[in-house]
Protein backbone atom coordinates (compact mmCIF):
# COMPACT_ATOMS: atom_id res chain seq x y z
CA UNK A 1 0.00 0.00 0.00
CA UNK A 2 1.62 3.20 -0.93
CA UNK A 3 0.10 6.53 -0.42
CA UNK A 4 0.39 10.14 -1.29
CA UNK A 5 -1.11 12.39 0.76
CA UNK A 6 -0.91 16.34 -0.15
CA UNK A 7 -1.59 18.77 2.50
CA UNK A 8 -2.92 21.97 2.46
CA UNK A 9 -0.64 22.99 -0.66
CA UNK A 10 -0.15 26.04 -2.19
CA UNK A 11 1.73 27.23 -5.35
CA UNK A 12 2.74 29.97 -7.01
CA UNK A 13 4.32 31.84 -9.55
CA UNK A 14 4.88 35.36 -9.92
CA UNK A 15 2.53 36.14 -7.04
CA UNK A 16 0.07 34.48 -8.80
CA UNK A 17 -1.43 31.95 -6.40
CA UNK A 18 -2.05 28.99 -8.37
CA UNK A 19 -3.22 26.61 -6.50
CA UNK A 20 -4.70 27.30 -3.16
CA UNK A 21 -4.28 25.05 0.00
CA UNK A 22 -5.12 22.27 -1.69
CA UNK A 23 -5.82 18.76 0.25
CA UNK A 24 -6.19 15.47 -1.60
CA UNK A 25 -4.37 11.93 -1.48
CA UNK A 26 -3.62 9.05 -3.84
CA UNK A 27 -3.65 5.42 -2.91
CA UNK A 28 -2.70 2.24 -4.65
CA UNK A 29 -6.02 0.32 -6.07
CA UNK A 30 -8.15 3.96 -7.10
CA UNK A 31 -7.92 5.40 -10.30
CA UNK A 32 -8.43 9.04 -9.63
CA UNK A 33 -9.89 11.70 -12.22
CA UNK A 34 -8.61 15.42 -12.27
CA UNK A 35 -11.13 17.50 -13.53
CA UNK A 36 -11.11 21.20 -14.12
CA UNK A 37 -11.66 24.34 -17.42
CA UNK A 38 -8.12 25.34 -18.51
CA UNK A 39 -6.15 27.23 -16.07
CA UNK A 40 -7.74 25.85 -13.31
CA UNK A 41 -4.26 25.04 -11.93
CA UNK A 42 -4.74 20.89 -12.78
CA UNK A 43 -0.80 20.47 -14.11
CA UNK A 44 0.47 23.63 -10.83
CA UNK A 45 -1.19 20.95 -8.40
CA UNK A 46 0.38 17.89 -9.97
CA UNK A 47 3.44 19.92 -10.35
CA UNK A 48 3.78 20.86 -6.86
CA UNK A 49 2.48 17.52 -5.21
CA UNK A 50 5.14 16.01 -7.71
CA UNK A 51 7.58 18.55 -5.63
CA UNK A 52 8.77 19.71 -9.39
CA UNK A 53 7.53 22.79 -8.18
CA UNK A 54 8.23 23.75 -4.64
CA UNK A 55 4.81 24.58 -3.40
CA UNK A 56 5.01 28.10 -1.03
CA UNK A 57 3.02 26.12 1.82
CA UNK A 58 1.75 22.92 2.40
CA UNK A 59 3.52 19.47 1.95
CA UNK A 60 3.14 16.47 0.10
CA UNK A 61 4.35 12.81 1.81
CA UNK A 62 4.62 9.47 0.26
CA UNK A 63 3.57 7.05 3.57
CA UNK A 64 4.48 9.65 5.76
CA UNK A 65 7.40 11.01 4.69
CA UNK A 66 7.77 14.31 2.70
CA UNK A 67 8.61 13.95 -0.96
CA UNK A 68 10.98 17.27 -0.87
CA UNK A 69 13.34 15.26 1.53
CA UNK A 70 13.62 12.59 -1.60
CA UNK A 71 16.13 12.80 -4.04
CA UNK A 72 14.61 12.58 -7.54
CA UNK A 73 15.47 9.25 -8.22
CA UNK A 74 13.75 7.91 -5.24
CA UNK A 75 10.61 10.21 -5.85
CA UNK A 76 10.66 8.69 -9.41
CA UNK A 77 10.72 4.99 -8.32
CA UNK A 78 7.57 5.53 -6.64
CA UNK A 79 5.54 7.95 -8.76
CA UNK A 80 5.49 7.72 -12.51
CA UNK A 81 4.94 10.55 -13.93
CA UNK A 82 3.23 11.43 -17.69
CA UNK A 83 3.30 15.26 -18.73
CA UNK A 84 1.76 16.49 -21.44
CA UNK A 85 2.94 14.51 -24.88
CA UNK A 86 6.02 17.14 -26.47
CA UNK A 87 7.42 16.04 -29.82
CA UNK A 88 10.74 14.16 -29.15
CA UNK A 89 14.22 16.06 -29.34
CA UNK A 90 15.33 12.88 -31.85
CA UNK A 91 13.89 9.91 -33.51
CA UNK A 92 14.60 6.94 -31.19
CA UNK A 93 13.53 3.60 -31.57
CA UNK A 94 10.67 2.98 -29.51
CA UNK A 95 12.46 0.18 -26.96
CA UNK A 96 14.81 3.01 -25.91
CA UNK A 97 11.99 5.31 -24.91
CA UNK A 98 10.27 2.64 -23.31
CA UNK A 99 14.24 1.71 -21.46
CA UNK A 100 14.12 5.71 -20.22
CA UNK A 101 11.40 4.82 -17.81
CA UNK A 102 14.31 2.59 -16.32
CA UNK A 103 16.06 5.59 -15.39
CA UNK A 104 15.17 5.74 -11.40
CA UNK A 105 16.75 2.65 -11.23
CA UNK A 106 20.24 3.62 -13.22
CA UNK A 107 19.47 2.25 -15.95
CA UNK A 108 21.65 3.39 -19.25
CA UNK A 109 20.58 2.94 -22.91
CA UNK A 110 22.15 0.09 -24.28
CA UNK A 111 23.71 -1.74 -21.27
CA UNK A 112 20.46 -2.34 -19.52
CA UNK A 113 20.62 -5.07 -16.63
CA UNK A 114 18.16 -7.95 -16.96
CA UNK A 115 15.97 -6.51 -14.45
CA UNK A 116 16.04 -3.24 -16.05
CA UNK A 117 15.51 -5.74 -19.60
CA UNK A 118 12.72 -7.70 -18.24
CA UNK A 119 10.56 -4.68 -16.73
CA UNK A 120 11.26 -2.96 -20.14
CA UNK A 121 10.01 -6.23 -21.87
CA UNK A 122 6.75 -6.51 -19.70
CA UNK A 123 5.99 -2.75 -20.46
CA UNK A 124 5.96 -3.32 -24.62
CA UNK A 125 3.86 -6.79 -23.96
CA UNK A 126 1.75 -4.74 -21.93
CA UNK A 127 1.11 -1.84 -24.12
CA UNK A 128 0.90 -4.28 -27.08
CA UNK A 129 4.46 -2.43 -28.60
CA UNK A 130 6.28 -5.83 -29.28
CA UNK A 131 5.71 -5.31 -33.60
CA UNK A 132 7.04 -1.72 -33.01
CA UNK A 133 9.29 -2.58 -30.54
CA UNK A 134 12.44 -1.49 -33.39
CA UNK A 135 10.80 1.42 -35.05
CA UNK A 136 11.45 5.14 -34.78
CA UNK A 137 9.39 7.06 -33.08
CA UNK A 138 9.00 9.73 -35.74
CA UNK A 139 7.20 7.03 -37.70
CA UNK A 140 4.66 6.30 -34.97
CA UNK A 141 0.96 8.00 -35.06
CA UNK A 142 -0.41 10.24 -32.24
CA UNK A 143 -2.04 7.02 -30.84
CA UNK A 144 1.00 4.74 -31.22
CA UNK A 145 3.27 7.42 -29.39
CA UNK A 146 0.94 7.67 -26.57
CA UNK A 147 0.70 3.70 -26.00
CA UNK A 148 4.69 4.28 -26.01
CA UNK A 149 4.60 6.56 -23.37
CA UNK A 150 2.18 4.80 -21.47
CA UNK A 151 4.80 2.31 -21.52
CA UNK A 152 7.71 3.90 -19.99
CA UNK A 153 5.97 4.89 -17.42
CA UNK A 154 4.83 1.47 -16.74
CA UNK A 155 8.64 0.55 -17.22
CA UNK A 156 9.37 1.94 -14.09
CA UNK A 157 7.41 -0.15 -12.12
CA UNK A 158 6.43 2.24 -9.95
CA UNK A 159 3.16 1.93 -7.18
CA UNK A 160 1.66 4.99 -8.17
CA UNK A 161 1.10 7.12 -11.75
CA UNK A 162 0.29 10.79 -12.09
CA UNK A 163 -0.68 11.14 -16.55
CA UNK A 164 -0.95 14.78 -17.52
CA UNK A 165 -3.95 14.70 -20.29
CA UNK A 166 -2.47 11.03 -21.64
CA UNK A 167 -5.64 10.75 -24.13
CA UNK A 168 -5.27 14.73 -25.55
CA UNK A 169 -5.66 14.60 -29.33
CA UNK A 170 -6.26 10.53 -29.45
CA UNK A 171 -9.07 9.44 -31.65
CA UNK A 172 -12.43 7.83 -29.45
CA UNK A 173 -10.61 4.17 -29.98
CA UNK A 174 -7.31 5.52 -28.67
CA UNK A 175 -8.75 7.16 -25.60
CA UNK A 176 -10.39 4.20 -24.57
CA UNK A 177 -7.15 2.00 -25.27
CA UNK A 178 -4.98 4.19 -23.23
CA UNK A 179 -7.32 4.33 -20.07
CA UNK A 180 -8.13 0.70 -20.41
CA UNK A 181 -4.16 0.12 -19.94
CA UNK A 182 -4.23 2.49 -17.13
CA UNK A 183 -6.95 0.52 -15.52
CA UNK A 184 -5.33 -2.94 -16.32
CA UNK A 185 -2.22 -1.14 -14.00
CA UNK A 186 -4.69 -0.08 -11.33
CA UNK A 187 -6.41 -3.36 -11.00
CA UNK A 188 -2.81 -5.08 -10.93
CA UNK A 189 -2.38 -2.88 -7.48
CA UNK A 190 -1.07 0.38 -8.91
CA UNK A 191 -2.33 4.26 -8.28
CA UNK A 192 -3.39 6.25 -10.65
CA UNK A 193 -4.55 9.97 -10.99
CA UNK A 194 -5.04 11.41 -14.27
CA UNK A 195 -6.16 14.85 -15.62
CA UNK A 196 -8.57 14.16 -17.97
CA UNK A 197 -10.96 16.62 -19.82
CA UNK A 198 -13.66 14.20 -20.90
CA UNK A 199 -15.96 13.77 -17.95
CA UNK A 200 -17.21 11.27 -19.50
CA UNK A 201 -14.57 9.39 -20.05
CA UNK A 202 -13.80 10.42 -16.24
CA UNK A 203 -16.92 8.62 -14.87
CA UNK A 204 -16.80 5.56 -16.61
CA UNK A 205 -13.30 4.75 -16.11
CA UNK A 206 -12.55 6.53 -11.78
CA UNK A 207 -13.06 5.30 -9.08
CA UNK A 208 -12.99 8.75 -7.74
CA UNK A 209 -13.24 12.80 -9.39
CA UNK A 210 -11.47 15.81 -8.10
CA UNK A 211 -12.70 18.75 -9.07
CA UNK A 212 -10.96 21.98 -9.65
CA UNK A 213 -11.42 25.62 -10.38
CA UNK A 214 -9.88 29.00 -9.48
CA UNK A 215 -6.73 27.00 -7.79
CA UNK A 216 -9.43 25.51 -5.42
CA UNK A 217 -10.29 21.83 -5.16
CA UNK A 218 -14.01 22.56 -4.99
CA UNK A 219 -15.38 18.64 -4.42
CA UNK A 220 -13.40 15.35 -4.24
CA UNK A 221 -15.90 12.04 -4.19
CA UNK A 222 -17.06 9.31 -6.21
CA UNK A 223 -18.83 9.95 -9.65
CA UNK A 224 -22.58 9.44 -7.68
CA UNK A 225 -21.12 11.81 -5.46
CA UNK A 226 -19.83 14.07 -7.36
CA UNK A 227 -21.07 14.78 -10.73
CA UNK A 228 -24.00 16.68 -10.80
CA UNK A 229 -25.61 18.93 -12.65
CA UNK A 230 -24.59 21.83 -10.81
CA UNK A 231 -20.81 20.69 -10.30
CA UNK A 232 -20.77 20.78 -14.34
CA UNK A 233 -22.03 24.47 -14.61
CA UNK A 234 -20.23 25.83 -11.66
CA UNK A 235 -16.96 24.14 -12.61
CA UNK A 236 -16.86 24.24 -16.70
CA UNK A 237 -19.67 26.84 -16.75
CA UNK A 238 -21.78 24.29 -19.22
CA UNK A 239 -25.20 23.24 -19.44
CA UNK A 240 -25.39 19.49 -19.13
CA UNK A 241 -27.53 16.75 -18.56
CA UNK A 242 -26.93 13.43 -16.78
CA UNK A 243 -27.79 9.87 -16.82
CA UNK A 244 -25.67 7.68 -14.89
CA UNK A 245 -22.34 8.42 -16.05
CA UNK A 246 -23.66 9.39 -19.58
CA UNK A 247 -22.90 12.92 -19.43
CA UNK A 248 -24.56 15.03 -22.44
CA UNK A 249 -23.07 18.79 -22.56
CA UNK A 250 -25.39 20.89 -24.53
CA UNK A 251 -23.96 24.45 -24.30
CA UNK A 252 -22.01 26.93 -22.62
CA UNK A 253 -23.74 29.26 -19.88
CA UNK B 1 28.54 -0.30 -39.20
CA UNK B 2 26.84 -1.54 -35.56
CA UNK B 3 27.06 0.56 -32.59
CA UNK B 4 29.42 -1.67 -30.66
CA UNK B 5 32.00 -1.89 -33.50
CA UNK B 6 32.01 2.02 -33.92
CA UNK B 7 34.51 3.51 -31.06
CA UNK B 8 37.08 0.35 -31.65
CA UNK B 9 37.01 1.50 -35.64
CA UNK B 10 37.35 5.12 -34.71
CA UNK B 11 40.04 5.09 -32.42
CA UNK B 12 41.76 2.85 -35.16
CA UNK B 13 41.15 5.49 -37.67
CA UNK B 14 42.63 7.82 -35.75
CA UNK B 15 45.90 5.88 -34.93
CA UNK B 16 46.38 5.87 -38.78
CA UNK B 17 45.37 9.38 -39.25
CA UNK B 18 48.51 10.75 -36.77
CA UNK B 19 50.99 8.24 -38.52
CA UNK B 20 49.79 9.72 -41.92
CA UNK B 21 50.37 12.78 -40.20
CA UNK B 22 53.98 11.75 -39.29
CA UNK B 23 54.70 10.65 -42.83
CA UNK B 24 52.88 13.44 -44.76
CA UNK B 25 54.13 17.00 -44.61
CA UNK B 26 56.30 19.83 -46.38
CA UNK B 27 59.29 17.14 -46.68
CA UNK B 28 57.65 13.41 -46.65
CA UNK B 29 58.78 10.83 -44.56
CA UNK B 30 59.29 7.01 -45.89
CA UNK B 31 57.88 4.96 -43.67
CA UNK B 32 60.52 2.72 -42.76
CA UNK B 33 62.02 6.35 -40.74
CA UNK B 34 59.24 7.18 -39.05
CA UNK B 35 59.02 3.63 -37.73
CA UNK B 36 62.59 3.87 -36.86
CA UNK B 37 62.51 7.49 -35.37
CA UNK B 38 59.03 6.69 -33.02
CA UNK B 39 61.30 3.45 -31.63
CA UNK B 40 64.12 6.19 -30.73
CA UNK B 41 66.22 4.93 -33.97
CA UNK B 42 66.63 6.75 -37.09
CA UNK B 43 68.72 9.92 -37.68
CA UNK B 44 68.30 12.41 -35.30
CA UNK B 45 66.63 15.07 -37.74
CA UNK B 46 64.09 12.47 -38.33
CA UNK B 47 62.96 12.24 -34.79
CA UNK B 48 63.63 15.27 -34.23
CA UNK B 49 60.86 15.93 -37.18
CA UNK B 50 58.14 13.10 -35.70
CA UNK B 51 58.54 13.57 -32.28
CA UNK B 52 58.96 17.81 -31.78
CA UNK B 53 56.65 18.63 -34.59
CA UNK B 54 54.59 16.23 -36.50
CA UNK B 55 53.12 14.01 -33.79
CA UNK B 56 52.64 17.43 -31.37
CA UNK B 57 51.18 19.12 -34.31
CA UNK B 58 48.55 16.22 -35.07
CA UNK B 59 47.78 15.20 -31.22
CA UNK B 60 47.09 18.88 -30.86
CA UNK B 61 44.32 18.94 -34.06
CA UNK B 62 43.29 15.42 -32.41
CA UNK B 63 42.61 16.46 -29.25
CA UNK B 64 40.85 20.37 -30.62
CA UNK B 65 38.77 18.25 -32.36
CA UNK B 66 37.70 15.31 -29.75
CA UNK B 67 37.22 18.50 -27.37
CA UNK B 68 34.98 20.26 -29.20
CA UNK B 69 33.39 17.08 -30.57
CA UNK B 70 32.09 16.21 -27.47
CA UNK B 71 31.13 19.50 -26.24
CA UNK B 72 28.88 19.79 -29.28
CA UNK B 73 27.14 16.61 -28.56
CA UNK B 74 26.83 16.63 -24.92
CA UNK B 75 25.56 20.71 -25.33
CA UNK B 76 23.30 18.79 -28.04
CA UNK B 77 22.04 16.32 -26.00
CA UNK B 78 21.52 19.27 -23.51
CA UNK B 79 19.08 21.85 -25.64
CA UNK B 80 17.79 18.71 -27.32
CA UNK B 81 19.11 21.03 -30.66
CA UNK B 82 21.59 19.54 -33.51
CA UNK B 83 22.98 22.89 -34.27
CA UNK B 84 24.00 23.86 -30.45
CA UNK B 85 27.50 24.04 -30.41
CA UNK B 86 30.63 25.72 -28.05
CA UNK B 87 30.30 28.72 -30.82
CA UNK B 88 26.33 28.66 -30.10
CA UNK B 89 26.79 29.28 -26.71
CA UNK B 90 29.38 32.10 -26.69
CA UNK B 91 32.22 30.03 -25.17
CA UNK B 92 34.54 29.81 -27.73
CA UNK B 93 34.25 33.30 -28.39
CA UNK B 94 34.67 34.54 -24.89
CA UNK B 95 37.75 32.29 -24.73
CA UNK B 96 38.93 33.90 -27.59
CA UNK B 97 38.01 37.40 -26.42
CA UNK B 98 40.11 36.95 -23.02
CA UNK B 99 42.88 35.58 -25.47
CA UNK B 100 42.96 38.27 -27.53
CA UNK B 101 42.72 41.06 -24.75
CA UNK B 102 46.19 39.48 -23.14
CA UNK B 103 47.96 40.03 -26.38
CA UNK B 104 46.28 43.44 -26.65
CA UNK B 105 47.24 44.73 -23.43
CA UNK B 106 50.98 43.07 -24.07
CA UNK B 107 50.56 40.61 -21.54
CA UNK B 108 51.30 37.56 -24.00
CA UNK B 109 54.55 39.62 -24.66
CA UNK B 110 55.97 39.31 -21.07
CA UNK B 111 54.68 36.08 -20.76
CA UNK B 112 53.54 33.33 -23.69
CA UNK B 113 51.88 31.33 -20.95
CA UNK B 114 49.89 34.29 -20.13
CA UNK B 115 47.91 33.28 -23.99
CA UNK B 116 46.65 29.92 -23.15
CA UNK B 117 45.88 30.42 -19.80
CA UNK B 118 43.72 33.43 -20.75
CA UNK B 119 41.80 31.48 -23.28
CA UNK B 120 40.82 28.97 -20.28
CA UNK B 121 39.71 31.78 -17.85
CA UNK B 122 37.24 32.91 -20.51
CA UNK B 123 36.26 29.50 -21.00
CA UNK B 124 35.65 29.66 -17.22
CA UNK B 125 34.08 33.00 -16.80
CA UNK B 126 31.79 32.16 -19.93
CA UNK B 127 30.82 29.16 -18.19
CA UNK B 128 29.83 30.82 -14.93
CA UNK B 129 27.47 33.07 -16.73
CA UNK B 130 25.84 30.03 -18.50
CA UNK B 131 25.23 28.13 -14.97
CA UNK B 132 24.24 30.84 -13.45
CA UNK B 133 21.71 31.63 -16.42
CA UNK B 134 21.05 27.82 -16.05
CA UNK B 135 19.95 28.30 -12.45
CA UNK B 136 17.77 30.90 -13.09
CA UNK B 137 16.00 30.56 -16.01
CA UNK B 138 13.98 26.54 -16.33
CA UNK B 139 13.89 27.71 -20.65
CA UNK B 140 16.45 26.25 -22.60
CA UNK B 141 15.78 28.99 -25.39
CA UNK B 142 16.45 31.60 -22.85
CA UNK B 143 20.09 29.61 -21.82
CA UNK B 144 20.47 30.13 -26.18
CA UNK B 145 19.73 33.55 -25.97
CA UNK B 146 22.04 34.41 -22.78
CA UNK B 147 25.08 32.34 -25.07
CA UNK B 148 24.23 34.38 -28.47
CA UNK B 149 24.09 37.43 -26.29
CA UNK B 150 27.67 36.87 -25.21
CA UNK B 151 28.86 35.60 -28.43
CA UNK B 152 28.26 38.92 -30.02
CA UNK B 153 29.00 40.77 -27.31
CA UNK B 154 32.74 38.89 -27.50
CA UNK B 155 33.09 39.32 -31.25
CA UNK B 156 31.98 43.12 -30.64
CA UNK B 157 34.69 43.77 -28.51
CA UNK B 158 37.53 41.41 -30.16
CA UNK B 159 36.33 43.76 -33.23
CA UNK B 160 37.23 46.81 -30.97
CA UNK B 161 40.55 45.73 -30.09
CA UNK B 162 41.54 44.66 -33.63
CA UNK B 163 40.00 48.02 -34.92
CA UNK B 164 42.05 49.91 -32.36
CA UNK B 165 45.25 47.57 -32.67
CA UNK B 166 48.49 50.12 -31.81
CA UNK B 167 50.79 48.04 -34.34
CA UNK B 168 50.56 45.51 -37.30
CA UNK B 169 52.13 42.68 -35.23
CA UNK B 170 49.47 42.70 -32.27
CA UNK B 171 46.64 42.82 -35.30
CA UNK B 172 48.45 39.98 -37.02
CA UNK B 173 48.51 37.94 -33.59
CA UNK B 174 45.12 38.55 -32.79
CA UNK B 175 44.07 37.53 -36.66
CA UNK B 176 46.49 34.14 -35.85
CA UNK B 177 44.60 33.36 -33.14
CA UNK B 178 41.07 34.06 -34.58
CA UNK B 179 41.78 32.23 -37.39
CA UNK B 180 42.71 28.70 -35.57
CA UNK B 181 45.49 26.61 -36.03
CA UNK B 182 47.85 24.13 -34.52
CA UNK B 183 50.80 24.66 -35.95
CA UNK B 184 54.15 24.80 -34.31
CA UNK B 185 52.40 23.16 -31.15
CA UNK B 186 54.80 21.43 -28.59
CA UNK B 187 54.03 18.71 -26.02
CA UNK B 188 54.75 21.23 -23.32
CA UNK B 189 52.06 23.93 -24.66
CA UNK B 190 49.87 20.36 -24.73
CA UNK B 191 50.23 19.68 -21.29
CA UNK B 192 49.37 22.86 -19.77
CA UNK B 193 45.88 22.63 -21.45
CA UNK B 194 45.72 18.20 -21.24
CA UNK B 195 44.39 18.86 -17.47
CA UNK B 196 41.63 21.01 -17.80
CA UNK B 197 40.58 18.86 -21.29
CA UNK B 198 40.43 15.66 -18.90
CA UNK B 199 37.92 17.31 -16.27
CA UNK B 200 35.81 18.51 -18.40
CA UNK B 201 35.91 15.19 -20.32
CA UNK B 202 35.44 13.52 -17.16
CA UNK B 203 32.31 15.87 -15.87
CA UNK B 204 30.65 15.13 -19.03
CA UNK B 205 30.78 11.28 -19.07
CA UNK B 206 30.11 11.13 -15.27
CA UNK B 207 26.90 13.16 -16.17
CA UNK B 208 26.10 11.75 -19.88
CA UNK B 209 22.94 9.46 -18.81
CA UNK B 210 21.12 12.21 -18.06
CA UNK B 211 21.40 13.81 -21.68
CA UNK B 212 19.51 10.31 -22.43
CA UNK B 213 16.53 11.44 -20.36
CA UNK B 214 15.90 14.71 -21.53
CA UNK B 215 15.26 13.51 -25.11
CA UNK B 216 11.65 13.28 -23.97
CA UNK B 217 11.57 17.04 -22.53
CA UNK B 218 12.81 18.65 -19.30
CA UNK B 219 9.38 18.10 -17.83
CA UNK B 220 9.47 14.52 -18.46
CA UNK B 221 13.21 14.12 -17.50
CA UNK B 222 12.61 15.74 -14.42
CA UNK B 223 9.43 12.91 -14.04
CA UNK B 224 11.92 10.21 -14.51
CA UNK B 225 14.26 11.39 -11.64
CA UNK B 226 16.88 13.79 -13.42
CA UNK B 227 18.09 16.66 -11.13
CA UNK B 228 17.50 19.56 -13.97
CA UNK B 229 19.63 21.87 -12.41
CA UNK B 230 22.29 20.24 -11.34
CA UNK B 231 22.65 18.34 -15.18
CA UNK B 232 22.50 21.65 -16.69
CA UNK B 233 25.54 23.08 -14.90
CA UNK B 234 27.33 19.54 -15.18
CA UNK B 235 27.25 19.88 -18.98
CA UNK B 236 27.92 23.52 -19.14
CA UNK B 237 30.16 23.38 -16.91
CA UNK B 238 31.97 20.06 -18.75
CA UNK B 239 31.82 21.71 -21.81
CA UNK B 240 33.05 24.98 -21.19
CA UNK B 241 36.36 23.58 -19.78
CA UNK B 242 37.12 21.35 -22.39
CA UNK B 243 35.90 23.99 -24.71
CA UNK B 244 38.49 26.81 -23.51
CA UNK B 245 41.22 24.21 -23.25
CA UNK B 246 40.67 23.64 -26.91
CA UNK B 247 40.66 27.00 -27.62
CA UNK B 248 43.61 27.71 -25.57
CA UNK B 249 45.51 25.23 -27.66
CA UNK B 250 44.10 26.02 -30.80
CA UNK B 251 42.49 29.20 -30.87
CA UNK B 252 38.64 29.24 -32.36
CA UNK B 253 37.54 26.28 -34.64
CA UNK B 254 34.41 26.59 -35.66
CA UNK B 255 31.82 23.77 -36.94
CA UNK B 256 33.34 20.69 -36.09
CA UNK B 257 31.48 20.09 -32.72
CA UNK B 258 28.18 20.38 -34.59
CA UNK B 259 29.22 18.06 -37.79
CA UNK B 260 31.01 15.02 -35.79
CA UNK B 261 27.82 14.57 -33.44
CA UNK B 262 25.61 14.86 -36.61
CA UNK B 263 27.46 11.88 -37.91
CA UNK B 264 27.44 10.02 -35.09
CA UNK B 265 23.69 10.26 -33.83
CA UNK B 266 21.93 7.41 -36.37
CA UNK B 267 24.78 4.90 -35.75
CA UNK B 268 23.77 5.19 -32.06
CA UNK B 269 19.93 5.46 -31.95
CA UNK B 270 20.02 9.25 -31.34
CA UNK B 271 21.08 8.53 -28.05
CA UNK B 272 22.84 11.81 -26.65
CA UNK B 273 24.82 9.85 -23.74
CA UNK B 274 26.31 7.23 -26.68
CA UNK B 275 27.53 9.83 -28.81
CA UNK B 276 29.80 11.90 -26.50
CA UNK B 277 32.68 9.23 -27.06
CA UNK B 278 32.23 8.29 -30.62
CA UNK B 279 31.58 12.37 -31.53
CA UNK B 280 35.17 13.27 -29.87
CA UNK B 281 37.31 10.44 -31.59
CA UNK B 282 35.55 11.16 -34.96
CA UNK B 283 35.95 15.20 -34.84
CA UNK B 284 39.62 14.33 -33.48
CA UNK B 285 39.79 12.15 -37.15
CA UNK B 286 38.07 15.04 -38.73
CA UNK B 287 40.88 17.57 -37.52
CA UNK B 288 43.69 15.58 -38.06
CA UNK B 289 43.11 14.47 -41.29
CA UNK B 290 42.07 18.26 -42.14
CA UNK B 291 45.57 19.38 -40.62
CA UNK B 292 47.19 17.12 -42.99
CA UNK B 293 45.29 18.56 -46.11
CA UNK B 294 46.71 22.18 -44.78
CA UNK B 295 50.38 21.08 -44.61
CA UNK B 296 50.62 19.52 -47.61
CA UNK B 297 48.41 21.78 -50.00
CA UNK B 298 50.85 23.76 -52.07
CA UNK B 299 50.00 27.51 -50.96
CA UNK B 300 52.08 30.53 -50.40
CA UNK B 301 50.81 31.26 -46.40
CA UNK B 302 49.94 27.78 -44.89
CA UNK B 303 46.40 27.57 -44.59
CA UNK B 304 44.81 27.98 -41.26
CA UNK B 305 43.00 24.82 -39.86
CA UNK B 306 40.11 26.78 -38.70
CA UNK B 307 39.78 28.37 -41.58
CA UNK B 308 39.42 24.76 -43.56
CA UNK B 309 37.36 23.98 -40.78
CA UNK B 310 34.83 26.48 -41.45
CA UNK B 311 35.11 26.41 -45.30
CA UNK B 312 33.83 22.59 -44.63
CA UNK B 313 31.74 22.82 -41.73
CA UNK B 314 29.75 26.21 -42.34
CA UNK B 315 27.72 24.68 -45.74
CA UNK B 316 27.16 21.46 -43.53
CA UNK B 317 25.69 23.55 -40.67
CA UNK B 318 23.01 24.84 -43.54
CA UNK B 319 22.90 21.83 -44.75
CA UNK B 320 21.89 20.25 -41.66
CA UNK B 321 19.59 23.57 -40.73
CA UNK B 322 17.75 22.84 -43.65
CA UNK B 323 16.84 19.34 -42.89
CA UNK B 324 15.42 20.24 -39.32
CA UNK B 325 11.98 19.66 -39.17
CA UNK B 326 9.73 22.81 -37.93
CA UNK B 327 7.74 19.82 -35.98
CA UNK B 328 11.12 20.10 -33.13
CA UNK B 329 10.90 23.53 -32.53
Amino acid sequence: MTDLTVSDLTVEAKHTVLVETANFSLKTGELVALLGPNGAGKTSLIRGALNLERPTSGTASLNGQPLATLSPSQRARKIAYLPQIRPLAWPNKVRDIVALGRFSHGAALGKLSATDDAAVARAISACDLTDLEHRAADTLSGGELARVHCARAFAAECPLLIADEPTAALDPRHQFRILDLIKTFVEKGGGALLVLHDVELAARYATRLIWMKDGKIVADGSVAETLTQQRLADVYGVRATIDGTRVLMDGAL
Amino acid sequence: MTDRLLIPLLALACVIAAFFACLLGSTPLPVERVIAAFMGGGDAADRLVVWAIRLPRALAAFLTGAMLGISGAALQGLLRNPLAEPGVLGVSASASLVATSAIFFGAVAVNPWFLPLAAIIGAVIATGLLALAAIRTQSVVTLILVGVGLSSFAGAMMSLMMNLAPNPFSLAEMINWMLGSVANRSFDEIGFVFPFMAAGVLILLVSRRGLSALTLGEEAASGLGLNLRRQRILTVLGAGLATGASVALAGAIGFVGIVAPHIIRPIVHHDPARSLIPSALLAGLILMVADIFVRIVPSQNELKLGVVAALIGAPAFVWIAMQRRSVHD
